[in-house]
């Protein structure tokens, strides 16, 4: 049954093709790749960039956590630490995580997935690249020229008191929101216009679910963040009074308005990471997808209910006691949404036939991660308890659950599983698990103590600190460096695999995502003829075997 | 039990009476995160074991979710949430709302310090004296940018923005010295921002404050906002009238009842006045504050939107001081109605 269409002008997916001529040099020369319109190409320059600005926000937060072995002033100055913080916020936010796997692998592999040639607009696919490139330079040029020391959440009337000149950072933080914006309406329009015949909605891969729905709020939130930014950065150059109580302005206004976008733009972060974890999950342990729908749907709930939670950031801001309960009430129907999603990913792992390899290492790993840093968030919501918490180190170790947690873990994950199809060759799947292992106990190890140092009661964005937190914060730097020492693993075997590795084959996890049905690595065109899609994704049922139903 | 969660989860001293509810609570929800994360991963690692891949291309059955354990997955976690939000919610109400007895102290951070000023007495920098078994209520503004006053011990947390006041209270339970922390990023000092409330015990409390309006204290000035402005000897409310006189608030607001072209300052404090729009507003010190800065925003039925701003005229413990001093000016008290001749006021600089 699997091979009754899909490979007709293809090798058997047993076979460990190459194929010879692909889009990655179907066309030669540094101008190819800058004129390209191909989505696979613009993917991989994605792929390159988040990386580069991943490695920088890395070194930052590694400068951060060696300044904080010690209570006393360690490595550098208190000016330098905050610009420190500041960088990683940023460039983990606005360069890496937001465009990460959408960037990337939403490029990639969404048309893959819906057996499309490409995205519906290229062009606008590469606009969105060079925007965001002018974007990111700008941030990087403007950090590096005045420097920003206000943390990520540019919080009047610091950020417009301070001596710093913020604009350029500020205006290249509004400049990649459009980068944002289309990209996320590329894909709506891709998704609605572009499915394959035979590829109903219902039939879609979840991941291309988790991207529409992330899609949706790039394109309804981000304009909120422009606005913000921009009234940040014309306040503080002309100095209009916008956000300065002397005269008629309200700072906490800035802070709705931020939240508005950045409580969303957690989603856009975590969404295509469950996505990613949807497919992982159901390829490692050769399953049908168990509640494909509730899977489905609770990515859409998740984009709509994330609208309306941003006030539980500001529980001590001096908002009504009635707002912080509706703010409650709603931020935790995003953790039903979240549970749904888990029970169903579990029992996708019920009477399947796991492989073990580096992604389901990072799938266990997410799942964890997931479920506790989505309950210590229904914690934070709890109104009584996040007065203590709030603007302590459990709110960092929470966010970092997620971010890091849930979102890096499906991002290497994802990295894993589509590397042979994206380069054509394997990776050592043998450091791959020790890699992958390596991370998920130097993740536990970093950020476990800072729940503490918040329960302790230590602040976040403190240079120095009371003596009492010194111990939970060397164990937390001491976690950090087993997981840099994972990532520097993860660098060399997979630079080594991209001459050397084995030659893959087209399908080398017998997937039955739709984006293995083509060579590897794709040739430009992405197929060679259209193909039929008889069954749903991640059907594990061989021709000849009888099929057994089962409803639990 | 209290104790040893208390130890490992590194909480600090429980010193407030709403300390030991909050942490109730956080036994309760942490223990159920931790057991439910930690049981999704292992059964996760299990399934792993059971259900591991004997052959590649091997078939597996088609396995769907029945409706019940839709539902199932909906309701359960639902439950628990919502539990925790009815009791942490009944928690944070009582914590937002402070009893009608309450001491109150005035608190004002600045890039990188605490400044408190108690209505009836002295003032410090750093250090906030209070009595235990007593509510003590903290009315706190901002001189520069926004700022968070945080108490870990009495699991309190409040930001302290400009331009207004925000309020918070607590009651502490144990005689002793905590530590507060700045939880607002606000520059390079943020980490430094520390203060400390010593908690007395309260027939020491009360012969300290004596002391210190006696003068007898090392910090018995009020601090008159402009660090280069005079300085001042007395009480808040005895600052708050000069601070009257000299801005010209009492040439329309009188002091013994009778409507001018403002109305009477005696006995505003928490009056309910009915605005020209119809509705009401309780007089208590967030309106007088705003009425100050924004005065045409709600006016008083009858009155004439006359008054001009004074925004950026009052400093903030300016406009403390002056809401103490309408504070004081009670009818059952009116023998401390300030004299009616002229007092000579200084030109400041």
């Amino acid at each position: 049954m699997s091979q009754h269409a899909d490979s007709s002008a293809l090798a058997p997916a047993e076979a460990r093709v190459y194929q010879e001529i692909n889009y990655l040099n179907a066309d030669r020369g540094v101008m190819s790749w800058l004129k390209t319109l191909d989505h696979k190409r613009i993917g991989i320059m994605y792929f390159a960039s988040v990386l580069a600005t991943f490695l920088l926000g890395g070194i930052f937060a590694m400068i951060v956590r060696f300044e904080l072995t010690t209570p006393e002033p360690t490595l550098i100055s208190a000016n330098t630490y905050n610009r420190m913080f500041t960088l990683h916020g940023m460039v983990m936010v606005f360069l890496f995580m937001i465009p990460a796997i959408p960037g990337v692998f939403g490029n990639f592999v969404l048309p893959l997935m819906l057996g499309a040639k490409d995205v519906a607009f290229p062009r606008l696919n590469l606009l969105s690249l060079y925007v965001y490139w002018t974007g990111a330079a700008l941030v990087l040029w403007g950090v590096i020229n005045g420097g920003a020391d206000t943390g990520w959440t540019f919080y009047v009337p610091y950020s417009t008191t301070t001596p710093m000149t913020l604009f350029p950072v500020l205006f290249g933080v509004f400049i990649i929101g459009f980068s944002s914006i289309l990209t996320g309406l590329n894909f709506i329009v891709t998704v609605h216009t572009l499915r394959a015949p035979g590829i109903t909605w219902m039939k879609m891969p979840l991941f291309v679910w988790a991207i529409y729905a992330t899609s949706i709020i790039q394109v309804l939130a981000t304009p909120v963040i422009g606005l913000t930014t921009l009234l940040v950065g014309i306040e503080k150059v002309g100095g209009f009074g916008l956000f300065d109580p002397g005269r008629g302005g309200d700072p906490v206004l800035m802070q709705h308005l931020f939240w508005f976008y950045s409580h969303p733009a957690v989603y856009i972060m975590v969404l295509p990471a469950m996505g990613v974890m949807s497919e992982i999950i159901a390829a490692y342990a050769r399953k049908n997808i168990f509640g494909y729908k509730m899977i489905a749907y609770s990515s859409l709930g998740i984009a709509f209910v994330g609208f309306f939670a941003w006030g539980h950031h500001m529980f001590v801001s001096g908002q009504s006691a009635f707002d912080d309960g509706a703010f409650a009430v709603i931020s935790m129907l995003v953790g039903v949404f979240t549970a749904i999603k888990v029970f169903n990913w579990v029992g996708t792992l019920y009477r399947g036939a796991i492989y073990v390899s580096g992604p389901f290492i990072y799938a266990c790993g997410f799942l964890f991660f997931i479920v506790f840093g989505g309950m210590t968030g229904i914690a934070v919501a709890t109104v009584s308890l996040d007065v203590h918490w709030h603007d302590t180190y459990f709110v960092v170790a929470h966010f970092h659950f997620i971010m890091v947690g849930a979102v890096i873990m499906a991002f290497l994950a994802a990295i894993h599983y589509w590397f042979p199809k994206m380069f054509g060759r394997m990776y050592h799947e043998g450091w791959s698990m020790v890699a992958a292992t390596f991370i998920v106990l130097g993740f536990n190890a970093t950020f476990i103590p800072q729940f503490l140092l918040g329960n302790a009661g230590m602040p976040r964005r403190y240079y120095m600190y009371p003596e009492r937190f010194t111990a939970l914060n060397v164990a937390s730097t001491a976690g950090s460096t087993l997981l840099a020492f994972g990532f520097i693993i993860i660098l060399i075997y997979l630079i080594w695999a991209l001459k050397h590795g084995e030659i893959a084959g087209p399908n080398p996890w017998n997937s039955k995502g739709y984006e293995w049905r083509t060579s590897s690595p794709p040739i430009k065109e992405n197929f060679e003829h259209t193909l039929d899609y008889p069954e749903e994704p991640h059907m594990y049922q061989e021709p000849g075997e009888e099929v057994e139903h089962v409803v639990i | 039990m209290n104790e040893i969660m208390r130890t490992i989860l590194w909480l600090p001293e429980q010193a407030s009476t709403f300390a030991k509810a909050v942490d109730e609570l956080h036994y309760f929800v942490i223990t159920v995160t931790m057991l439910s994360s930690v049981a999704v991963g292992l059964l996760a690692f299990g399934f792993f074991f059971k259900y591991r891949q004997l052959r590649p291309r091997q078939s597996t059955p088609i396995v769907i979710p029945s409706v019940k354990f839709e539902l199932a997955v909906v309701v359960v976690p639902l439950a628990f949430f919502l539990a925790w939000f009815v009791q942490g919610y009944r928690d944070y109400v009582w914590y937002t709302t402070p009893p009608k007895d309450t001491m109150d102290v005035y608190v004002m951070g600045k890039k990188w310090m605490w400044k408190f000023a108690y209505p009836d007495g002295p003032n410090a920098v750093g250090t906030l004296h209070v009595p235990a078994h007593r509510p003590v209520r903290l009315l706190l503004t901002s001189r520069d940018v926004i700022h968070s006053f945080f108490v870990p011990d009495f699991r309190i947390k409040m930001d302290v923005l400009p331009g207004r006041y925000t309020e918070t209270w607590f009651e502490a339970t144990k005689p002793g010295r905590y530590q507060i922390l700045c939880a607002e990023y606000c520059g390079t000092w943020h980490s430094q921002m520390w203060g400390e409330v010593v908690v007395m015990p309260p027939a020491e409390f009360d012969s300290w404050m004596l002391q210190q309006r006696a003068g007898a204290g090392l910090t018995d000035r009020v601090d008159t906002a402009t660090d280069d402005g005079p300085s001042f000897h007395g009480t808040l409310v005895e600052y708050g009238k000069r601070v009257a006189m000299a801005q010209g608030c009492l040439k329309c607001h009188s002091l013994d009842g009778d409507p001018h072209i403002g109305p009477t300052w005696l006995d505003l404090y928490r009056r309910t006045e009915t605005l020209e729009t119809g509705e009401t507003v309780l007089a208590d010190e967030a309106y007088l504050t705003d009425s100050m800065i924004d005065p045409r925003a709600k006016i008083v039925k009858g009155f004439k939107p006359v008054m001009p701003t004074y925004r950026g005229k009052l400093a903030a413990p300016d406009a403390a001081a002056l809401v103490e001093f309408i504070k004081s000016l009670r009818s059952q008290n009116l023998d401390n109605l300030p004299s009616k001749e002229a007092i000579y006021e200084p030109a400041r600089r």
